[in-house]
């Protein structure tokens, strides 16, 4: 078996990490598949009389204020939530990869340079990284708050890489690969990048939590997904006018988060946990 | 150590360096210039757009303006917020206690609850107690701040009326009515914003210093102290605690960015007059030089912080400096 391979299967012998991955497998195929099967949720069937209607037979989780279905809305606005997080996130990871591998591998002045701006980077906070890049936009465009959230988020990662390829430089088959005269290309994609698959698959999954987190956070405060579109954080934000008289329409939206979040980071920790096994 | 504390300080003002820079292109890379926000109700001329961007400087070339922003900054001058029409440093400072008060709190709740806890599954390893703190403090790390401080400020301020769902002071209390009706009064407002950043930040310190214990109970001299015939108490709190509760300083300089980011959401539903309202605000009100002083502020406090973590460490493990 791959290091990868290997890892995947050690996580699932974790009951959280098998928890989380199942749960969050759910969530994605919920996402998905069901929307189609739900009630449009940008319609609003009754607005006379059922706004605001609590849990019930017809609407699970409620109806708003403006009588939207509730459960619709927290479903599609996770196919939202999770594309904007997965996408963002693969952008990421390869970027941290990239200026991982070419700061620990180079070496010198390239990785001084890299890495002061990377300190840079990290002293602010990604949360301000953001706020000021879109508080001056007017309706920032989805794919754009995708690029944006996918370029903040690279820094941390592209420190572990570099770190784990500096480790990795000094074993003997990267001496013995060098010593044979093999490409530098070729050292970097056959020997030291499926080496940090571990640890990116780590990160990614971690980084998936923290992301849905932050656009969450950025919709809250008007500045991510725009209504009508569904997002939970706009959900939430939404919700805010009716929260003492029809608090579920806030509620469901934030739990969705909490548990999807959840999983991602179980699921994460069991990842981690099982690397450090196999490196131990 | 002088050598190590002069290079340690260059770096941190790098760094900074760096970060201001870096947060002067993102904010001119969105299409537009801050001006385009601020038409308000009927638009602008084109007369006095040019009118505006000339006394904001807007007009000159990109570079131009960074070099004004930086003199400005050595000379400590922030800028003119937009909204409220009065120097950014004088709001900024009016701001800042609010948010020492809550910062702080939340640090010392997260650095005593924290520590006690993550202690605790250490020495319980793989129990069930372990195993729900560990799922629990999960829990509040996957909790969105704003969700849970609403949640909170619904449940325990409006609909029990345990607590003030918002603010600071209460409007109707006198303010004559003597100091410790106040600090009452101040505590009872700080419970709900505190609780609510402490519970989605604490689980970092909790699974630190429950690595930290569990690594500290395998070295020898635990052994040793068993084998003498030492009270597990003391073997415990004396030898392996103090041994562990070191390298958690190092979280204070990690965590500082997460309260500061936390602030922004947790202040802002709490109505909290703190600095992290203030930068919501300023998003609001397309304020953007009070956004970008309080964005430097923030990232000012997370280089010092980290510098202060580095510090004490240093002075508390001559390793570090000598290597």
């Amino acid at each position: 078996m791959t290091p990868a391979l290997e890892t995947l299967h050690r996580a699932w012998q974790n009951p959280r990490g098998r928890a989380g991955a199942l749960v969050l497998v759910a969530v994605a195929a919920a996402a998905l598949l069901a929307p189609p099967l739900l009630p449009d949720p940008l319609a609003q069937p009754d607005l006379l009389n059922g706004v605001n209607l609590p849990p019930g037979l017809g609407h699970p989780f409620g109806t708003d204020q403006l009588s939207r279905d509730v459960f619709a809305r927290v479903v599609s606005g996770g196919r939202i939530s999770l594309a904007v997080a997965v996408l963002a996130m693969a952008l990421s990871i390869t970027l941290g990869a990239a200026i991982g591998l070419i700061a620990g591998y180079w070496g010198g002045a390239t990785d001084i340079v890299l890495m002061r701006l990377v300190d840079g980077a990290l002293a602010v906070p990604r949360l301000f990284l953001l706020l000021l890049v879109l508080a001056v936009w007017e309706r920032v465009p989805i794919g754009v708050l995708i690029l944006l959230i996918g370029t903040t988020g690279w820094f941390a990662t592209s420190r572990l890489v570099r770190g784990e390829v500096l480790r990795l430089r000094e074993e003997a088959y990267i001496h013995a690969a060098e010593a044979l005269g093999a490409p530098r290309r070729r050292i970097i994609f056959r020997h030291l990048l499926p080496n940090t698959l571990g640890l990116l698959l780590v990160a990614a999954t971690l980084g998936v939590g923290e992301v849905i987190l932050l656009e969450a956070g950025l919709s809250f405060l008007g500045l991510g997904i725009h209504p009508p579109t569904p997002s939970w954080g706009g959900m939430i934000l939404e919700a805010k006018e009716v929260l003492v008289t029809a608090p579920w329409v806030g509620v469901f939206p934030g739990l969705a988060i909490v548990v999807t979040v959840l999983s991602a980071d179980l699921l994460g920790d069991a990842l981690r946990d099982s690397i450090d096994l196999w490196r131990a | 150590m002088g050598r190590w504390l002069i290079r340690r300080s260059a770096q941190a003002a790098v760094t900074l360096v760096v970060a201001v820079m870096l947060m002067f292109l993102l904010m001119r890379a969105a299409p537009g210039d801050p001006l385009s926000r601020l038409s308000g109700d009927r638009p602008l001329s084109s007369r006095e757009i040019a009118v505006l961007r000339a006394r904001y400087g807007l007009d000159q070339p990109l570079l131009h303006q960074l070099g004004a922003f930086l003199k400005g900054l050595l000379r400590g001058d922030l800028g003119v917020s937009i909204e409220y029409g009065r120097p950014v440093t004088q709001l900024l400072a009016e701001r800042l206690p609010a948010s020492l008060l809550l910062g702080g709190t939340v640090l010392l709740v997260n650095f005593s609850v924290g520590l006690w806890l993550g202690s605790r599954q250490a020495l319980r390893r793989g129990s069930a107690e372990d195993r729900w703190l560990t799922v629990l403090s999960l829990i509040g790390f996957a909790t969105p701040s704003f969700w849970l401080g609403l949640v909170l400020a619904w449940l325990v301020g409006v609909h029990w009326r345990l607590l003030p769902p918002a603010g600071m002071h209460s409007p109707l209390l006198d303010p004559a009515s003597g100091a410790l009706a106040n600090a009452t009064d101040l505590l009872r407002h700080l419970i709900l914003p505190a609780l609510t950043l402490s519970l989605v930040s604490i689980a970092a310190t909790m699974r630190y210093q429950r690595g930290a214990m569990l690594e500290a109970l395998r070295f020898p001299y635990i052994v040793t102290a068993r084998a003498k015939g030492l009270p597990e108490g003391r073997v415990i709190w004396k030898h392996a605690w103090r041994n562990a509760v070191f390298p958690v300083i190092t979280l204070f300089g990690l965590w500082l960015p997460v309260l500061v980011a936390g602030s922004v959401f947790v202040e802002s539903v709490f109505a909290w007059p703190g600095l992290g309202s203030l930068a919501a605000a300023a998003v609001g009100n397309r304020d953007y030089p009070l956004l970008m002083g309080a964005s430097l502020l923030a990232s000012s406090l997370v280089v010092l912080g980290s510098l202060l973590t580095d510090l004490a460490y240093a002075f508390l493990d001559p390793r570090v400096r000598l290597s």
